[in-house]
């Protein structure tokens, strides 16, 4: 392996390794429910991203090729919004919201606090 | 006659695309077998699941596509460095989250789930909700002073490219 290989890729390792403890960093630190859901989506994305980038420049540079990696950074791209935005739709559903939502600019309500007409629950 | 043969048997040629690639990079091997038996996956697939996809996703510019995926990429590079110095060494007190309505243009439900998609991954930002009829997204913001700029931004950056790529 390079010199400059090497370099490449413990920069990508730690690059990788501070993203992902600033993401967990924020998950403790911060104070609202949907504050705290900005840091996860945040330690996939470059965190994970970094670290499987490393994982790609070291089986190049020891001869091997892979490039399984990018499926795993290409799945988690297209999972980890989806469940963000289920997390962000059950703090809606259960008011666990700091502010009050605004309301929509053009139609008649958000998704989630649509309900049919006579449905007398509320919350 | 044969372009009607041509869309029974490939009824989503840019899914058999997919389905060949992403199957050569789950065995991690670049060999003319495995080429093949990706294309038999990626022929059965989509003849066996088309009943589920009654339209084809129009995919205007390929081109246009690529370029958009390197500005997320870009973006996410970007806003991941400012959002980690938030959240390191701003208090919690001193941060200003939003709620940030976004009314949307785009119609197709591809492009609106990408945008979703791309307002989540790009930090910062995350898409909370839809409006109950579709035209409006709502956008959570971690650290917004300014919420109509954080609007603005969606709309020009990846919104507008969107609208060119898909409608």
């Amino acid at each position: 392996m390079t010199f400059i290989a090497e370099i490449a890729i413990c920069t990508a390792l730690v690059v990788g390794g501070v993203f992902m403890l600033v993401g967990s960093y924020g998950l403790v630190k911060l104070d609202a429910p949907m504050s705290r859901l900005h840091a996860p989506t945040k330690a996939t994305t470059l965190g994970v991203g970094s670290l499987l980038l490393a994982a790609i420049l070291y089986s190049f540079a020891t001869g091997g090729g892979s490039l399984h990696e990018t499926l795993i950074v290409t799945f988690l791209f297209v999972t980890a919004p989806v469940s963000a935005h289920f997390i962000a739709k059950v703090h809606i559903h259960r008011k666990h919201t700091r502010q009050e939502l605004p309301d929509p600019p053009e139609d008649r309500v958000w998704a989630t606090k649509d309900r049919p007409a006579g449905d007398g629950r509320n919350g | 006659m044969p372009r009607r043969l041509t869309r029974r048997i490939f009824p989503h040629p840019f899914l058999t695309l997919l389905l060949v690639v992403v199957w050569c990079l789950l065995i991690n091997q670049l060999s003319a077998g495995t080429v093949v038996f990706g294309l038999i996956l990626g022929t059965l697939v989509p003849i066996l699941t088309a009943a589920y996809w009654p339209n084809r996703p129009r995919l205007g510019n390929p081109i246009k596509f690529a370029l958009y995926v390197l500005v997320v990429i870009w973006d996410i590079l970007v806003a991941n460095v400012q959002v980690a110095i938030i959240v390191l060494f701003k208090r919690n007190a001193a941060m200003q989250p939003a709620w940030v309505p976004v009314p949307l243009d785009i119609r197709t439900p591809e492009a609106i789930a990408i945008l979703a998609g791309t307002i989540t991954l790009t930090p910062g930002t995350v898409s909370a909700d839809l409006s109950a009829e579709g035209h409006a997204l709502l956008v959570h913001a971690l650290d917004a002073p300014d919420p109509d700029a954080v609007r603005d931004t969606i709309k020009h950056r990846y919104e507008r490219r969107l609208k060119e790529i898909f409608e």
